[in-house]
């Protein structure tokens, strides 16, 4: 059996004294080391004029630090064979090093330089500018990413969840430089941070170096994370996004529980049956198609000729974020059958909930998805570092045994709670005809300022890369 | 210390000409079946465009022995993943599955691949889905300008096809088709099948001989592919999507042959030109110097065919002159003076070092096997890959530079709300 082969440790845990927490996992299968260094910020820590900072941050911190000038960044890690990346989510900031273990030292020490001694340079800063507004208005020729984000917003009123990772456009435009620059000392402290290390390591060794880089970094202030309570939805709401477009797509989205709610689990056992188990690693997971053949919506929408495909999003979030379904339109097809239909199957669970065969199988999905989503020292270190991040690593280890243990009761029990009309948010994308040539020539501005007073500009994507 | 042992994998041909490779990996009790058909989109008949993509889309939906249904709960009791993708040149099925499932998931593939039914019901659903995908392509620049640089590179030849055909040729394409698809070009003479995972070779080897030994179709007729003529002017297409926010540049050359001795010239000149840490040189000028991008890179594509070079940028329209011009300059730069010693080196550094990642998953080992399996590189191709690439000199990086990156023979697309009609 490949678990009496397989050469991994427990998860080490050690907190250096300036509050920096450490988590080393010995995986030694192949001759790589994977280091995360995870932040507690991300869009959901961002207030009006400042959205999209943290994202911002994440890419000038790429860019030279006091020990790693800007022309000696390229090649730093591509040197030993490794890839480095990061991202930013609603709730974290993160960033990765894979490579041969003999890295592991330089590994450290950018996660090191990065935390402490970034340069902002002011032209940089305006040189990025640019480049994240192209990020943003590359996620704006996608429609599905257009309505996702006036969907998220219309479902929001108060949490900062609302706002799109990648920031409103207005404010990339008028940002500041010390913007960025103090939203990155307030946030980029070993206090606020947990470091990953998965591979070809030994674990003391590895703890030992860790506290030999960052050590000396002083801790600070503790940042205070945004604490508001999203009001409970009283109606349906609905929003419509109507563009020049070829295909029209449906979103429907529910308030949902936070990952440490005990509701979280039966809801990835309810969007399973739906949708299919997509696993729980926002890193990975999208790599590996879900099993979705027999998923009741997959059934009702797909093989009933009303969509050319759907997807159900059950996000692991620090606090309650949204189920949301989405859905395709099939090329001729009825955009209000569709809707029919689909409400219907969210109503139809809600009231006699999941068979015992149902649940049987989610489980089997969800028990497979984890071993195929934890299938590389860089997809194990983003995993530890996610959960802690979002509640804590030890739910890293609680995620197979949590999702086998959710009964047909529960399941039943979260769907009647969290599907109900009121606590829902229909969005369309509606296409609307291409403007012919002549009246492009002539229209073409009118139209486009028509469109952008409609819609608040901005990507709209789950995640921001780098 | 020994020698590297490298993959090793285990390789047999069996007596109707199936090609069967398995390589054990225990790091999860999972196991991955990737089997590959030689019967991409290039053998698509011309007055069917987007076959192969239909038969791909419809072959795991029935076989004689099971309903798609039947299929459905197979692979959803067991939480397994079953992909059928398509390229130019193959249609591949791909299974992830639990140890545990391996012998009735590879059972299903054998299956699929060698039984499809095509149910008529099927058929009708996907290709609506695929009209619909059409659709989605036709409002997406970047597919867009992609699919109208291949056009442009190879004109009268089979890679200028779209993949997923028409809408119209979706519509009419009768079913009658897909069976004589499936009857002409799948073959054991075309299949490989490669296993990666938490089983032993011999006893994948030994159950993809019971699944795929008694297969027994004649081997297809060759099919030639057409030269390809090279460009000799400068071609400019603007396709204005002005619904769009961002314009997408495709920029391009026909190249090399995957079996062309300066192959790996090639690779390396991609690698520094538009690959290397954050885009290579172009990456380093447009997005990072110049801030006018958030995507700038370059891939290669050399097959069987002499595959495409590619440049992709993503900019807002106002730069798209610019970033054109800036393409133009990189292009020159190189083919004049070639990439620096210290970029080859730098290059050669981060392609061998990077092998132990690429090797590190059981889908990344299957898709290595299964590509040195299509264009003959040898089961050890792992081990003589870091020795081919050091080899590489600074004058042959050059003269692949100098021979194909000719600003006035590239075709150049670009989609998106940019539009120089005047």
């Amino acid at each position: 059996m490949a678990s009496a082969e397989t050469p991994t440790s427990p998860i080490r845990e050690h907190v250096l004294a300036n509050g920096l927490k450490v988590l080393v996992k010995e995986v030694r299968t192949a001759p790589l080391v994977s280091v995360w260094c995870w932040y507690r910020v991300g869009s959901a820590d961002e207030g009006p004029g400042v959205t999209g900072v943290s994202h911002w941050c994440e890419h000038m911190n790429f860019k030279g630090t006091t020990n790693i000038p800007r022309d000696q960044v390229k090649g730093i890690i591509e040197q030993y064979g490794g890839f480095w990346n990061g991202y930013t989510f609603l709730d974290q900031t993160t960033y990765v090093e894979t490579a041969s273990t003999e890295a592991f030292e330089k590994m450290l020490f950018i996660e090191a330089e990065r935390m402490a001694s970034c340069l902002y340079h002011p032209d940089d800063c305006e040189s990025e500018r640019t480049v994240i507004i192209s990020e943003l208005q590359g996620g704006e020729n996608d429609p599905e990413q257009l309505l996702d984000q006036e969907l998220t917003a219309a479902a929001f009123r108060a949490h900062p969840y609302r706002n799109p990772v990648i920031g409103w456009q207005d404010d990339l435009q008028t940002m500041t430089r010390d913007d960025l620059y103090a939203h990155y000392r307030r946030h980029y402290r070993p206090n606020n941070a947990t470091l990953v290390i998965v591979g070809d390591v030994d674990a003391d060794e590895a703890l030992a170096r860790a506290e030999h880089h960052f050590g000396a970094i002083a801790p600070g202030p503790a940042a205070r994370r945004v604490h508001t309570k999203e009001p409970e939805q009283v109606g349906e709401r609905r929003v419509t996004v109507s563009r020049e477009g070829t295909a029209a797509y449906l979103k429907v989205a529910f308030h949902a529980p936070a990952v440490t709610d005990p509701d979280f689990f039966p809801m990835l056992v309810l969007d399973a049956v739906l949708t299919g188990a997509k696993g729980l690693s926002l890193w990975a997971s999208f790599r590996t198609p879900p099993p979705q053949r027999s998923a009741r919506l997959y059934k009702a929408l797909v093989d009933g000729g009303l969509a050319s495909s759907v997807q159900g999003a059950m996000l692991p979030t620090r606090d309650p974020f949204l189920f949301m379904v989405s859905a395709t339109l099939n090329d001729g097809a009825d955009a209000d059958v569709l809707e029919e239909i689909t409400l219907a199957e969210l109503d139809r669970v809600r009231q006699d909930g999941v068979t015992e065969d149902e649940l049987r199988r989610a489980k089997a999905q969800l028990r497979a998805r984890l071993v195929f989503e934890n299938n590389s020292v860089t997809n194990i270190g983003h995993q530890i570092g996610f959960f802690e991040t979002v509640a804590s690593w030890q739910f890293y280890d609680a995620l197979l045994p949590g999702t086998q243990a959710v009964t047909q009761a529960q399941v039943a029990e979260v769907a009647a709670k969290y599907l109900v009309a009121t606590n829902r948010t229909i969005g369309w994308f509606e296409p609307v005809p291409e403007a012919t040539d002549d009246e492009a020539a002539t229209d073409a501005g009118a139209a486009g300022m028509a469109n952008e007073g409609g819609l608040p500009d901005g990507s709209g994507d789950a995640g921001a890369g780098r | 210390m020994s020698a590297p042992r490298g993959l090793a994998p285990v390789r047999t041909v069996l007596g109707n000409g199936a090609v069967l490779t398995a390589k054990a990996a225990h790091a999860i009790p999972a196991v991955t079946i990737h089997a590959t058909i030689q019967a991409g989109s290039v053998f698509d008949p011309p007055e069917h465009a987007g076959l192969a993509n239909l038969v791909a889309q419809t072959m795991d939906r029935g076989t004689t022995t099971r309903t798609s249904d039947e299929i459905a709960i197979d692979l959803d009791n067991r939480g397994a993943s079953l992909k059928v993708g398509l390229n130019r040149h193959i249609i591949s099925v791909s299974c992830t599955c639990l140890t545990e499932d391996f012998a009735d998931m590879l059972a299903l593939v054998g299956d699929v691949v060698m039984n499809p039914s095509f149910p008529p019901d099927q058929v009708a659903l996907r290709r609506g889905e695929i009209i619909t995908n059409i659709r989605q392509d036709e409002d997406n620049p970047a597919a867009m300008a992609g699919e109208a640089l291949l056009r442009l590179l190879y004109p009268g030849h089979p890679y200028a096809q779209r993949p997923a055909g028409s809408v119209e040729s979706i519509e009419t394409m009768p079913p009658a088709a897909l069976r004589g698809f499936h009857e002409t070009l799948f073959a054991p003479a075309s299949l490989s099948v490669v296993i990666v995972g938490d089983v032993a070779e011999a006893q994948a080897i030994e159950a993809a001989t019971r699944v795929f030994g008694g297969w027994d179709v004649a081997a297809p007729h060759a099919m030639p592919l057409p030269p390809v003529a090279p460009a000799t002017t400068r071609q400019r297409l603007v396709l204005p999507m002005m619904n769009k926010s961002q314009a997408d540049i495709a920029y391009g050359f026909a190249t090399i042959l995957r079996s062309d001795p300066a192959y790996y010239a090639y690779y390396l000149l991609n690698t520094i030109l538009g690959q290397y840490s954050m885009g290579g040189r172009l990456g380093d000028r447009i997005r990072e110097r110049e801030g006018m991008a958030y995507y700038c890179f370059s891939s290669l594509d050399a097959n069987v065919v002499p595959g495409p070079l590619v440049v992709r940028a993503g900019v807002n329209p106002t730069n798209v002159d610019k970033a054109v011009l800036a393409i133009d300059e990189e292009l020159r730069r190189m083919a004049a003076d070639g990439p620096t010693a210290k970029e080859l080196d730098e290059s050669k550094r981060y392609v061998i070092g990077a092998m132990p990642r690429t090797l590190e998953t059981n889908a990344g080992i299957a898709t290595f096997l299964q590509t040195s399996e299509f264009f003959c590189l040898g089961t050890d191709h792992d081990l003589e890959l870091p020795a081919l690439l050091h080899s590489v000199t600074l004058e042959q990086v050059h003269a692949a530079a100098a021979a194909t990156l000719v600003p006035e023979r590239a075709a150049v697309v670009i989609a998106g709300p940019y539009d120089d009609r005047g």
